[in-house]
């Protein structure tokens, strides 16, 4: 639960995105159930991440980012604790998380791009975890917006495949620890 | 004790106490219809599995216990997919058991195999795969405690018929924890802040309204509400799902709000200051125009569901409660609104103006529908439980039986489900046997779920239904008349076929038939004296007949058309 009840005021939010830490139960079909929700209502889903939470293997942690312009985010948390295997929702709006992200990249490269990629790379503090003659894998775990920074970098790359995992996400220490 | 897992099942049926199952079998659900034999809990066989849903939903309705249905895999599990969904909308708590192919032949395309879970996620309050005999009793127990807490709603159990054959040692949850729904947390403690700002909010209202829905009769407040309604003195609205909820002969009551709603109540909430919402959820049906609707009214809103608060209207106070525990801490907080002399005397007025009316029946017919209606509920023992269709003759019923208690009307709200009325009269009537049980029924309606009757003869369950019988989807007939320059499209349906006389016959039921005013008494009577086999009486009423006063839709609610008889008259 969040810290906060969801009751009173319709709140949209002046921040379009916001995160939704949800934790859930571990079983079959919670996905389809939250999606499924999320598609009947007309709530927008930006990313998303799934993980086994913590030690449990009860339970997982599911990294909502919703676009809290498509509905009044206190009607997106009331629907979604309303799913009889969500345990908890803790709200973050992206000023008091902590949010990272990881994104993979594969670049074609050759004698002509090598050293601008590598400037590139520095300058985002990507890492470089896979190589052969004519490409290279690399990775960066930063910030969604250092991510979308080295998106948008990679973009003068011809033949680049780029994966994002979609953002996880904590709060900010000070503010409510999520249970 | 080593069950089979079908045995566990019919066993975990009967420690939650149920003493009715509505179903039918089929290859999947097999091995359970096997120890339902040993078992003491009827069963009773529909002829269509949408039927068993409807029952097992009259039946809760009219009990306030969950209904229990049971059907097969695939097409049966399908089939009652609607009833599921007309649960889900109207909060009615169901157990729906589904059998399933082998957990081995689960994503084959095997014979009679179907994601019923999958297809129903939307329209359950939650649904559960069983994946092994040993988990049966946690997911009935579970099922019946999410059916039957909170918001209530359908539950489905779907289970493999390899889960049902196996062994189980058998074993019974004894607490909630067993139950293993960390996620799922009903009771929530009363925010008394929120009831003291409803209190301050009642104390400054001049002009306030109880708009009551269909959670107040969930949550068992009628004598809560009429309590606080009578220390208050305020008016009070009861919605189509809360009919009952508070006496119709009461003087404080308005009526029905809403589309075809009476034009005192519709019109209380419209000039009102102040609603105190219990248990409904401003539908679109009741607030006709969202933007237009009580423009001048601060909102407190009690509702068991917080995700109903900022849905539709802002709500000035919410306050997640029960109904019941709502109004005790009102009545305990002393809330009082201001003097609302000026507000009575201006819906006495209305109501002078603009009572519920219809036009005089001429001695040889067409019938009225609305006439029929009262007279068989002038004719009607106290206490008699009415059930409906969906359409004109549903909100004639609404408008025209006064219901005195709750529980006593039985219809389908949120869904709009044609055919409901006989199923669910059926269903009603095996919960309350020592009541009477009307179904007003359109002949639209009737068609779709009729084959019940045979199922009513043959279990001996005696519900009257009448057939207000215009020839018409006489709703959709109407709108074609006032919204389509009269262009009758895909709406006639003929009176005389089918034959309902010969059908009810057929069916093992006494079929009547009442053209005019004399025979419409008479077969009133005889229907009233037959108390061991179903009734069916043909009453041919006027096509033309349309439901008023209405609000068309999308329009405001300051716009209702009132009776032709009406237009026209001043205040």
């Amino acid at each position: 639960m969040s810290p906060e009840p969801f009751l009173g005021t319709t709140s949209h939010t002046p921040v379009r995105h916001h995160i939704l830490s949800v934790l859930v139960e571990n079983k079959a079909g919670v996905l389809a159930r939250i999606a499924g929700l999320f598609a009947r209502r007309g709530f927008n889903i930006y990313s998303l991440a799934v993980a086994p939470a913590e030690s449990h293997a009860r339970f997982s942690r599911v990294t909502i980012v919703v676009d809290a312009e498509s509905a009044p985010l206190e009607q997106i948390v009331g629907q979604l604790d309303k799913l009889v295997n969500v345990v908890a929702i803790t709200d973050l709006a992206p000023v008091d998380a902590v949010e990272r992200e990881l994104l993979l990249a594969t670049i074609q490269t050759n004698t002509a791009n090598r050293t601008s990629l590598l400037d590139t790379l520095a300058n985002a503090g990507a890492a470089i975890v896979d190589v052969d003659p004519g490409a290279v894998t690399v990775m960066l775990a930063g910030t969604p917006a250092s991510c979308d920074q080295l998106e948008r970098a990679l973009e003068s790359f011809s033949d680049v495949e780029l994966h994002r995992t979609g953002r996880v996400a904590l709060p900010r220490l000070g503010e409510a620890a999520p249970q | 004790m080593q069950l089979t897992g079908a045995e566990a099942l019919i066993k975990s049926l009967e420690q939650q106490g149920v003493d009715t199952v509505f179903g039918l079998p089929g290859g999947a659900i097999l091995p359970v219809y096997d120890p339902l034999l040993d078992s003491s809990i009827r069963h009773i066989l529909v002829r269509h599995e949408q039927g068993a849903g409807h029952m097992a939903e009259g039946y809760a309705m009219a009990t306030g216990r969950p209904g229990v249905a049971m059907v097969t895999s695939g097409p049966g599990a399908t089939n009652i997919v609607t009833p599921i969904g007309n649960a889900h909308m109207d909060s009615t708590p169901l157990v729906v058991i589904t059998g399933q192919v082998a957990t081995g032949s689960i994503g084959t395309d095997a014979f009679q195999e179907c994601d019923i879970t999958g297809i129903t996620m939307g329209i359950t309050k939650h649904n559960f795969l069983v994946q092994s005999a040993q988990e049966i009793p946690r997911a009935v127990a579970a099922a019946f405690h999410l059916a039957t807490t909170g918001r209530p709603g359908p539950v489905l159990i779907d289970v493999p018929k390899d889960v049902t054959q196996s062994k189980m040692d058998w074993w019974y949850p004894s607490t909630i924890e067993e139950y293993d729904l960390p996620g799922y947390r009903p009771e929530i403690a009363l925010d008394e802040d929120a009831v003291d700002r409803a209190v301050a909010l009642i104390a400054t209202s001049q002009r306030p309204v109880l708009y009551v829905g269909g959670g107040t009769l969930k949550s068992n407040a009628a004598n809560e509400l009429l309590a606080f309604a009578e220390r208050t003195g305020m008016p009070v609205v009861t919605t189509l799902m809360a009919r009952g909820a508070f006496p119709d002969s009461h003087g404080q009551h308005l009526g029905m709000p809403g589309m075809h709603g009476v034009y005192t109540a519709v019109t209380a909430l419209q000039r009102a200051d102040l609603l105190i919402s219990l248990g409904a959820r401003f539908d679109d049906r009741v607030t006709g125009k969202i933007s237009a609707f009580a423009a001048g009214a601060k909102i407190i809103h009690v509702d068991i569901d917080r995700a109903e608060f900022n849905k539709v209207r802002h709500a000035d106070v919410a306050l997640q409660s029960n109904v019941g525990a709502a109004l005790r801490a009102f009545d305990a907080a002393g809330a009082m609104p201001a003097s609302m002399d000026a507000w009575w005397r201006e819906i006495r007025s209305w109501q002078e103006t603009y009572p519920l009316v219809y036009d005089e029946p001429t001695l040889e017919g067409p019938l009225r529908p609305q006439h029929v209606i009262a007279s068989i509920a002038e004719k009607a023992e106290a206490g008699t439980i009415v059930t409906s269709g969906v359409g004109q003759h549903q909100m004639w019923a609404a408008q025209f039986w006064d219901f005195e208690e709750p529980r006593t009307w039985i219809n389908s709200g949120g869904a709009g489900t044609m055919g409901f009325g006989v199923p669910a009269a059926i269903g009603a009537k095996v919960g309350r046997p020592e009541r009477t049980v009307w179904c007003i029924d359109g002949d639209g309606c009737f068609q779709m779920t009729a084959q019940e009757l045979v199922t009513a003869r043959s279990e001996g369950i005696p519900i009257k239904v009448a057939i207000l019988n215009n020839a018409y989807l006489g709703m959709v007939r109407q709108w074609q008349e006032m919204f389509y320059d009269e262009r009758y499209s895909e709406v006639y349906l003929s009176a005389d076929l089918p034959d309902y006389v010969k059908w009810a016959e057929a069916m093992g039921c006494v079929g009547l038939r009442a053209t005019n005013l004399k025979e419409m008494d008479d077969v009133i009577d005889e229907a009233n004296k037959i108390n061991d086999v179903p009734v069916v009486i043909d009453f041919r009423t006027d096509s033309s007949e349309k439901v008023f006063p209405m609000v068309a839709s999308g329009a405001s609610n300051d716009d209702i058309i009132v009776h032709p008889s009406q237009q026209g008259r001043a205040l």
